[in-house]
């Protein structure tokens, strides 16, 4: 019977020759990240609850602090340095401050075939280069860094065909927004998005991120894209090698299809409380904003900052606006430098803030206060996530979270 | 004159107002809300055990550093009667003073002074400890009016015709 | 009797012929600086005292810098209190997140030579850099300036301080004044007045003056001055007039003290933990780890600063473990930064860049530490407790020694590197 891209990687994780939906299986893992958010428990974890403490490989372990930098209070100092100097005792490869983990990941690691574990519900963001991605506890992360394996029930796949290419002006987010609010918040409960299709040929590495990385948005385990031409370009521009380089066989079972024309997309956004209360972004035009949003694993990059930037270029932020602009790793903010593209940001009013997570986590600089409105490029719009549980967030593309910052109300691109 | 007895706190010389209000706590919205978090990174546990009417002496420039007036704030909302230092940094001494808490410059007395004991101080005259008189300076004039009108919102509010 | 400088200011500003130390006058105030910490409690005793106008709003200028980013919830309550005074009473100058209150003040315009200028922040005495008597005060005297325009000043004494020659290579003006106060302690020039000169001084930009008369206060100084020359006319894009000429010290000027300096004996220093005073050689401190370095502050935030540990890092690295976080002083200094190159070598070299504001300074954010973590900063405070707990050590030094520090991973000179 024929496999799909995700039953292939986990196969040869675990050394059989074929998997099904549903098998559990003993997989060894490729690659563990893990974050500023739990370094800290695992560590605790690793040095009281095991008897014979020991790391199968620190080569395959990353640490990387990105939620809380730079720290914003001693318990957050504390922490970090306990991830610093078990990094440093280890021999574990350390990032702090160079960016959001997922997208240092992508830069630095991710392989298309590879299995990998990362202590973040975002890790399925690496299947936009043909990798298996997934978010774990820290439970589970500290599981497979004293032995190299876990378990993995293998997940059903759901295909999501791709036709046609986005009109001017619409971008990956809003088509992955209207996938979201389409199917729902729990549309692919522990299932894989498999993203296929002439449509998905339009797409670059860094449109696919932003698709792939939203998929724990619909419940997904996981979202995969062929590592095609483009993704082995992206990875040979970087020095390495794939693992393996998959495609869904033709006779691979789907427990569900979806189509979607990508002509047909038009800018949408999230509105508060919920990821998939997707509406015609123009639905939620004028609504008074506090604070702008362009930033995150989701949508830091420099296609998105190009993007943001031609928007405000001599234009400034509105008064009572405060604008965000929050690179999504250090490559990113440099390459952002280079093109004049933070000249454009500064000039306009907006913070430009060094590589972090930003307001999309909530708890690092960029907080919004009491009753105060966001408008964002984060992965989510949970009550309270950007800060006070009275705040609302909206979700929009980069293009809308400019454009608002500006206005200084929801508006799309094209109201300006 | 006026004359009051209080037990004695004692801190050290370049109590500065990062340890009378550590920044961390600056923006929490009342001094109610701050004061338990008052002299935290040098005594954690003071500001509990400060009852009101108690005396803190020091030694030389007290409250250097930052123009923080919830540091004077803070300290007044402990119910420190009054501090007495070798020495006060400038903007302390106008914050404190515009607030109504009471200042004394004096040399000896922290060289003697052992915490927990008691002392009586008679305004603009001297501080009484253990059987010895520890002289005092009396205030400017300018000073005096501020702190008899009970701190500088009070004279500004009598100026606006409002007392 | 011959005046010095600060002497010369008050008189001018109450129009007398001449004051004398001690003297209690009342000051007609040219501008004040409001921040982003201060001013709801400004608001509440403003509103407190019955005031229905601000004296003159032109005058007033509020600017939000501790808080911005904010790094927690209720930070994002002073914007909007600060936002409701500046409409109700006609406040223009409101500068939301464009640097540093005492590098706008200067840099924007808003001070000039000669002027009396009052901010809620300690380190106010920074516009001496310009010939200003400004000082810091709290936010009651804060409140009774908006509805008066006036505020009662003793007249200082003056200590007079004299550098001459030129300063060695890779000593900066931070340097200078760390030295100075170690020399003076940090309770040395209580109520007075530090009035800088000689040919070293000249020789300085306005923005190594700014170092000096920022930390001023760590002596205990009530302000700073230098006389205003080309270089200050030039900064504040004005030509000066016959009384801002005239701010020199007549040769009979009366001082309380005058110190002495020879330029050619300073060497790079670092305040050690935990008082400003603390003042060691840095070959002294050298070989001692570091995990962090801050770039930075109203202190050393600036251009130069930043091209100074440019100069350093330019194709070195930040030693592995290590952190060296770069937080420009001002929206002006990033752009500059960023046009010359100075942020792409920094970054490069694996710094971490923030927004401008007062960042790690102030103890908020921008890279608190932990127990037993030590920090060399080029901010103007090593206070216990300052950046995180009590068990965190503070050394001050130069951008330039900074730099080295970060490179080097532990306390070197620039020289070392």
């Amino acid at each position: 019977m024929g496999m799909t891209i995700a039953e292939k990687i986990i196969a040869l994780a675990a050394g059989v020759p074929e998997v099904k939906a549903g098998d559990i299986h003993t997989v060894n893992l490729d690659r563990m990240m893990s974050n500023d958010g739990t370094t800290h428990l695992t560590v605790d974890m690793y040095n009281q609850k095991l008897k014979h403490p020991r790391i199968a490989d620190p080569k395959k372990m990353v640490f990387i602090v990105d939620h809380n930098v730079p720290s914003d209070s001693p318990k957050t100092a504390a922490s970090q340095k306990k991830m610093r100097d078990f990094a440093r005792e280890h021999g574990i490869d350390f990032w702090e401050g160079k960016g959001v983990c997922h997208q240092v990941m992508m830069e630095n690691y991710v392989c298309p075939g590879e299995l990998i574990f990362g202590a973040d519900s975002h890790t399925c963001t690496y299947g936009a280069l043909g990798a298996f991605g997934t978010g774990v506890g820290c439970t589970d992360l500290l599981y497979g860094m004293v032995t190299g394996t876990s378990w993995v029930l293998v997940p059903e796949t759901v295909k999501f065909n791709l036709t046609g290419k986005l009109p001017e002006g619409v971008y990956p987010r809003d088509l992955m927004l209207t996938i979201i609010g389409e199917i729902g918040a729990n549309g692919v409960n522990y299932q894989v998005m498999e993203f296929t299709g002439d449509g998905a040929k339009t797409l670059s590495v860094s449109d696919r991120m932003v698709l792939c990385n939203l998929a724990v948005e619909a419940g997904a385990k996981t979202a995969i894209f062929e590592a095609d031409e483009i993704a082995l370009q992206y990875l040979k521009e970087r020095g390495r090698e794939p693992k393996a380089v998959f495609s869904s066989d033709a006779d691979a079972v789907y427990a569900r299809e979806y189509t979607f024309d990508l002509s047909k997309i038009q800018p949408v956004a999230a509105r508060p409380d919920f990821v998939d209360d997707v509406v015609p972004a123009k639905e939620v035009c004028g609504v008074r904003i506090d604070e702008a949003f362009l930033g995150s694993c989701n949508n830091g990059r420099i296609d998105d900052l190009r993007v943001g930037a031609a928007i405000v270029k001599g234009r400034k932020v509105a008064d009572h606006v405060r604008f965000l602009v929050v690179p999504a790793s250090q490559e990113v903010y440099l390459q952002a430098l280079n093109e004049g593209l933070i000249a454009t940001f500064m000039e306009s009013g907006a913070i430009v803030m060094n590589p972090n997570c930003s307001v999309c986590w909530g708890s690092c600089q960029g907080v919004i206060g009491e009753n105060e409105v966001l408008i964002s490029t984060g992965t989510r719009n949970f009550k309270g996530r950007a800060g006070h549980p009275s705040s609302k967030v909206y979700l929009g593309s980069a293009a809308t979270v400019a454009a608002s910052a500006v206005k200084g109300e929801i508006c799309t691109a094209d109201m300006l | 004159m006026e004359q009051f007895t209080g037990k004695v706190w004692v801190l050290g010389d370049d109590i500065d107002t990062d340890i009378i209000i550590p920044t961390e706590y600056l923006a929490l919205k009342t001094i109610e809300d701050m004061k338990q978090y008052g002299f935290s990174p040098l005594r954690p546990e003071l500001a509990a055990q400060i009852q009101p009417g108690d005396i803190i002496v020091a030694g030389k420039n007290f409250g250097c550093g930052s123009s923080r007036e919830q540091a004077p704030e803070v300290i007044k909302a402990l119910g420190i009667r009054c501090i007495i230092a070798k020495s006060f940094a400038r903007i302390f001494f106008r914050n404190s003073i515009n607030n109504g808490l009471l200042l004394i410059e004096q040399p000896d007395l922290y060289d003697d002074m052992k915490e927990g004991d008691s002392i009586t101080v008679t305004v603009n005259e001297q501080v009484d400890y253990q059987g010895k008189a520890y002289p005092i300076a009396s205030l400017p004039e300018n000073l005096v009016e501020i702190l008899q009108a009970g701190g500088l919102v009070k004279a500004m509010r009598r100026r606006n015709g409002l007392e | 009797m011959g005046q010095n400088i600060i002497e010369k200011i008050i008189a001018h500003n109450i129009g007398a012929a001449s004051v004398k130390p001690g003297e209690i006058v009342t000051a007609q105030v040219d501008r004040v600086m409001l921040d982003d910490i201060m001013i709801p409690f400004i608001v509440d005793k403003f509103q407190e005292m019955g005031f229905s106008r601000i004296w003159d709003p032109d005058k007033v200028v509020l600017i939000y810098d501790h808080l911005v980013p904010a790094s927690q919830q209720d930070d994002t309550r002073h914007y909007k209190v600060g936002d409701a005074f500046a409409r109700q009473y006609g406040l223009t100058h409101v500068h939301r997140s464009d640097g540093i209150c005492h590098q706008l003040m200067t840099e924007a315009g808003y001070v000039k030579p000669g002027h009396v200028v009052f901010g809620t922040d300690s380190h106010t005495t920074t516009y001496g850099c310009v010939g200003a008597f400004s000082t810091g005060i709290g936010y009651t005297e804060m409140a009774a300036i908006l509805g008066t325009g006036t505020l009662w000043v003793k007249v200082p004494e003056t200590i007079r301080v004299e550098i001459s020659g030129t300063l060695p290579e890779g000593v900066m003006s931070k340097d200078v004044i760390l030295r100075l106060i170690g020399d003076l302690g940090a309770d040395g020039a209580t109520y007075r007045c530090l009035e800088f000169g000689g040919s070293a001084v000249e020789q300085m930009s306005v923005s190594s003056r700014m170092t000096m008369a920022n930390m001023a206060i760590e002596a205990g100084a009530k302000c700073a001055v230098f006389t205003p020359d080309e270089k200050t006319a030039e900064y504040c894009q004005i030509t000066l007039d016959e009384f801002q000429k005239g701010l020199v010290p007549d040769e009979d000027a009366v001082y309380a003290r005058t110190l002495t300096y020879q330029a050619e004996d300073f060497v790079p220093v670092m305040a050690c933990p935990s008082q400003v005073d603390k003042i060691r050689p840095v070959s002294q401190l050298a070989g001692t780890p570091i995990d962090q370095v801050f770039l930075g502050s109203c202190t050393n935030g600036r251009l130069e600063d930043l091209e100074a540990a440019a100069r350093v890092l330019k194709g070195r690295k930040v030693a592995d473990y290590v952190k060296l976080i770069v937080t420009p002083a001002s929206r002006l200094v990033y752009e500059q930064a960023a046009e010359k190159g100075i942020l792409a070598v920094l970054a490069e070299a694996g710094a971490i860049i923030t927004h401008p504001g007062c960042g790690l300074c102030c103890g908020r954010t921008g890279g608190i530490l932990s127990d037993g973590e030590r920090v060399v900063a080029t901010n103007n405070r090593n206070f216990l407790g300052r950046m995180g707990t009590s068990k965190v050590e503070i050394y001050l030094a130069s951008p330039a020694t900074a730099a080295a520090c970060a490179v080097a991973g532990k306390i070197v000179t620039e020289a070392m590197v």
